[in-house]
């Protein structure tokens, strides 16, 4: 069954309070390379059959109106992965 | 709806027969908390309450409509994202935004129900300190001018209790600039700002007014004895939150004579 994966970012300018949490507790670790993390959001809508151009639209569609939250969030990658 | 008290007698505090008439929806999403204290505050304050189902397709002949906090839909995906898009939304959406301006007071996880469907402006993201916080919390009311608020005077500081984990409102400068300009911060936190919102705010209306949202639970301090001031007497009284139910009553009836 083919896949579509959205992403989905927090905006640039949105404070990532998540991704904050996370790059604090990194070097606690010995991950010390890493100066900043933002926490998204991934997508896998599975389609019965072939993804039309049509498919293909709709999940763009959900993606502005359900997966996100266009105040906060970017869509960031909407693409096809076969099985 | 039958109602039975939770703590004691519901005794309208407002006695004036002509508000018992007035018809005020609650609606519960599943996941929903807060409905049944928010149908307490409807009594209490002397209005008739209705109990909505988020999948009901009508409205009835409610006056005025309350959203109340929870996790509905368990804050999936994002708080208030999927109860959005619920069936009874819609006719809200449409009755606040129609000529009749139906009012609509979202808390908490409503508030993020009204933001995720766009009768208010901006969102609520994780608070900035990444925990649950639950605490009484003082505001001031910056705009006596709503549906929900003409009962407080304006630059009242009033006491209720607070409780979130996503309760940052954030938005966009421009978004913020306009919202101050006209009038439109209800709400801001005094003292304490619980969670980064932006600006302090804590609450928020649409252009008419017909339409607040705040994260705070004013429906939690409707009672004597069982409100913040019992708890470690951080000033207002035990029925602070009262105000906006009496605010909305009087707003139907004058609206009707």
């Amino acid at each position: 069954m083919p896949r579509i994966v959205v992403d989905v970012m927090p905006k640039p300018e949105i404070l990532d309070p998540q991704g904050k949490a996370i790059v604090g507790a990194l070097p606690r670790l010995g991950f010390t390379a890493f100066s900043s993390v933002r926490q998204g959001k991934r997508f896998e809508l599975t389609v019965d059959g072939e993804v039309t151009e049509e498919i293909l639209a709709q999940a763009r569609d959900a993606a502005e109106t359900l997966l996100s939250n266009p105040v906060i969030e970017d869509v960031v990658n909407v693409e096809v992965v076969e099985a | 709806m039958t109602e039975l008290p939770l703590i004691g007698e519901a005794i309208a505090v407002a006695a004036n027969p002509k508000l018992a008439g007035a018809k005020i929806g609650v609606v519960t999403f599943p996941g929903t908390l807060d409905d049944r204290d928010a149908v307490r505050a409807v009594r209490l304050a002397g209005a008739t309450p209705v109990a909505l189902w988020h999948a009901d397709t009508t409205l009835g002949d409610v006056d005025a409509v309350v959203i109340p906090g929870g996790f509905s839909y368990g804050d999936y995906l994002r708080a208030g994202a999927i109860s959005r898009f619920a069936p009874l939304m819609a006719k809200i959406i449409d009755a606040a935004n129609s000529d009749a301006r139906l009012p609509v007071l979202g808390i908490c996880n409503g508030f993020q129900i009204l933001t995720e469907s766009h009768l208010l402006p901006g969102s609520m993201i994780k608070n900035d300190h990444l925990k649950f916080m639950c605490r009484d919390q003082v505001l001031r009311v910056e705009n006596n001018t709503t549906a929900w608020t003409g009962d407080y005077a304006a630059g009242q500081e009033i006491t209720v209790p607070l409780k979130n984990q996503d309760g940052q409102y954030i938005a966009d400068e421009k978004t913020l600039d306009a919202l101050e300009a006209e009038g439109r911060v209800v709400f801001r936190y005094v003292g304490f700002n619980p969670n980064g919102s932006r600006r302090d705010i804590a609450g928020i209306a649409n252009a008419a007014g017909n339409v607040v949202g705040l994260m705070p639970h004013p429906e939690h301090a409707v009672e004597v004895g069982f409100g913040p001031e019992s708890l470690d007497g951080v000033g207002g009284s035990d029925t602070d939150g009262l105000g906006f139910f009496t605010s909305v009553l009087n707003k139907i009836v004058g609206d009707n004579k």
